[in-house]
């Protein structure tokens, strides 16, 4: 990495010491790309693995060897046949209406509280957002109870409005939000106010126009969310009408225990979304997650 | 321009001053709501209610001080069971996702090519939903499955009985090489059965604290390892000397994220263990309080006070964590 000029300015001994380095480093690159080459295999060995599965017949995932590890001798879409049978399109639709609420009022009521929390003034500002902060590391099955019995006094249980309801804001994009909020130059809501702009003016016509970066970031972190919240619909949702993808893919796994195919066709389906998703958005997952470090 | 913008900011300053105190609270006002509600009033709800002998369905509710915790600290094996088994599955999974997380974004961290591939594979399985990855495991770890097709190709020997149904402790084996029988029991290690699921936990984590790592490591700024590779200080000495306690709230941030992580495991158990078996050698404590609430029906009281301490647990951890690596950090 030394550049040539610098080395020439080195004294002797220096000099053969980055030359020693430099050699060096050429192993370490090429160890460095073999270990992550590998590394970023075994990311993808699962996931192969079961869409090779989901297209095999019953037998042929029985008898595994190199030649059928990942793609099968005889491929069939008997798996997706018998998935097509079963509630998952039902579960499908409930998953994505979850979601569009999830992503809607998340991004809405953390871009509030966000710009509330970045620019304004207002009594109990610091308290109320360390303790919503403070929140991130409270194990949800601490609260799962107490809110189970919440939702079933406000006849929400076994509903929409228990997959929903709970989840309409989150610790972690108002805190995302704000961050954002604080990196915008205050001259543009200055000029509005000149204007006489009241702050909700301001906030609909200037802020948020402005925000759509962050809000997306936001709002990729919610789909993700609820598409895999599992613990939750778990706990508040019995009838299997109302069952999100998840939930679905856990029953799936019973009913289907001798026939792992249709659980990995099931699988398949499940990820397919978000997979999409990811590698269109990939850049906001990753820098989302960077600030915050917390899987949802 | 100074005396105009001092001029501008004392006029509208008192009228934005008292329209924010309202509209401030305005604008919080829909999250607050929620987190009131659903966060909260729980927690204290939860506190509350564990002073309660409260059945589910909540026709029996009945004050009775602090016999539930009287009755799990003392009276119940499968708390402590529980907790062995989630302090093994935190000793286990987070120092190795931590390192391992390191060491990936310290050979990521330098001009390679593929970078971006590279954190987009590592950080994948963190995006996936955990019951799809747990049954993809589970169907892995079935007798003649993949990772026994991997194993005994690679010339090792298949546990018996099959991984998820193996209750044998792996300390307690280890130590059985040496001729160590009768292990006690808080030493016999997690059984193969939870090893497996652990070994699911780090594959699926250590990308996201790679990702985390190498965010913290742009920070590192470049001249400092120029110097020192001039001084003629080794790569170990440098990533012992600088890396390592440069980063080191990052390293702090990582494992206390893991950490919280670690103690409610619960999808991976509720997937792909026959109810915290066999054995009860993968019953981890956030499956114990499902378990004992809405299984056993031991009611909302009882496994409020199992919550309870749970949290008091990861609180604990979290302080002392903090005091041993150094406040200020996070």
């Amino acid at each position: 990495m030394a550049l040539a000029s610098e080395r020439l300015a080195q004294p002797r001994t220096a000099a053969s010491a980055e030359e020693r380095t430099g050699a060096l480093d050429g192993g370490i690159k090429i160890l460095a790309y073999a270990v992550l080459v590998f590394v970023a295999f075994l990311m993808f060995v699962p996931f192969l693995y079961s869409i090779g599965t989901s297209l095999k017949t019953t037998a042929e995932a029985n008898t595994l060897r190199f030649s059928n590890l990942f793609w099968p001798e005889n491929p069939t879409s008997r798996a997706y046949d018998v998935i097509r049978d079963t509630d998952i399109g039902l579960w499908f639709l409930n998953s994505t209406l979850v979601a569009v609420v999830w992503v809607v009022a998340r991004a809405i009521f953390g871009a509030m509280a966000g710009y509330a929390f970045a620019r304004m003034t207002f009594p109990g500002k610091n308290i109320v957002f360390l303790m919503i902060l403070s929140t991130l590391m409270i194990p949800s099955m601490v609260t799962i109870i107490p809110k189970f019995m919440i939702l079933r006094e406000l006849g929400l249980l076994n509903g929409y409005g228990a997959l929903t309801v709970p989840f309409l804001t989150d610790a972690f994009g108002i805190f995302l939000m704000k961050q954002f909020f604080e990196s915008i130059p205050k001259e543009l809501e200055e000029a509005a106010r000149v204007d006489g702009a009241s702050r909700y003016r301001m906030f609909l016509q200037i802020i948020l126009p402005n925000a759509m970066p962050a809000v997306t970031a936001l709002a990729i972190f919610s789909f993700q969310g609820s598409w895999n919240a599992f613990l939750e619909p778990l706990i508040f949702v019995s009838n299997a009408d109302r069952y999100t993808l998840p939930l679905g893919l856990a029953t799936l796994k019973n009913s289907y225990y001798t026939d792992f195919p249709v659980v990995m066709a099931g699988a398949v389906i499940t990820t397919l979304p978000i997979a999409l998703f990811y590698l269109f958005f990939q850049r906001f997952f990753i820098e989302g997650s960077t600030s915050s470090g917390i899987k949802g | 321009m100074a005396t105009l913008a001092g001029h501008r900011g004392r006029r509208s300053k008192n009228p934005l001053a008292v329209e924010d105190a309202i509209a401030g609270w305005v604008f919080i006002l829909p999250a607050v709501t929620i987190f009131v509600m659903f966060i909260f009033g729980p927690i204290l709800y939860a506190f509350y209610t564990s002073f309660f002998d409260r059945s589910t369905l909540g026709n029996r509710n009945e004050y009775v001080g602090t016999a539930n915790y009287r009755e799990i600290l003392f009276d119940n094996p499968d708390f402590w069971q529980a907790f062995r088994n989630t302090t093994w599955f935190t000793i286990g999974v987070v120092p190795t996702q931590t390192a391992i997380g390191l060491i990936l974004a310290v050979l990521a961290n330098r001009k390679i090519r593929g970078k971006t591939f590279f954190r987009t594979a590592f950080y994948f399985p963190s995006i996936s939903s955990s019951v799809v990855i747990s049954v993809i495991f589970l169907w892995m770890y079935q007798r003649n499955g993949l990772i026994d097709f991997a194993v005994t190709k690679l010339g090792f020997p298949r546990p018996e009985p099959v991984w998820m149904n193996n209750p044998n402790g792996v300390v307690g084996s280890f130590l059985g090489l040496f001729g160590w029988d009768n292990v006690p029991a808080w030493l016999e290690g997690p059984s193969v059965a939870l090893l497996s699921i652990m070994m699911l936990n780090i594959w699926t984590t250590a990308g996201t604290m790679m990702v985390i790592f190498l965010a913290g490591l742009q920070d590192v700024p470049g001249d400092v390892y120029e110097a020192a590779s001039l001084d003629g200080a080794s790569r170990w000495r440098q990533f012992r000397d600088i890396t390592v306690p440069l980063i080191r709230p990052v390293t702090l941030f990582v494992t206390t994220v893991g950490m919280i992580g670690t103690f409610q495991v619960f999808d991976q158990i509720f997937v792909m263990t026959s109810d915290g078996g066999p054995n009860r050698t993968t019953t981890t404590m956030a499956y114990l309080i499902y378990q004992e609430t809405f299984k056993y029906g031991s009611g909302l009281g009882y496994g409020s006070a199992m919550a309870m301490l749970l949290f008091a647990l990861i609180l604990g951890l979290f302080l002392l964590q903090r005091r041993l690596v150094g406040q200020n950090a996070l």
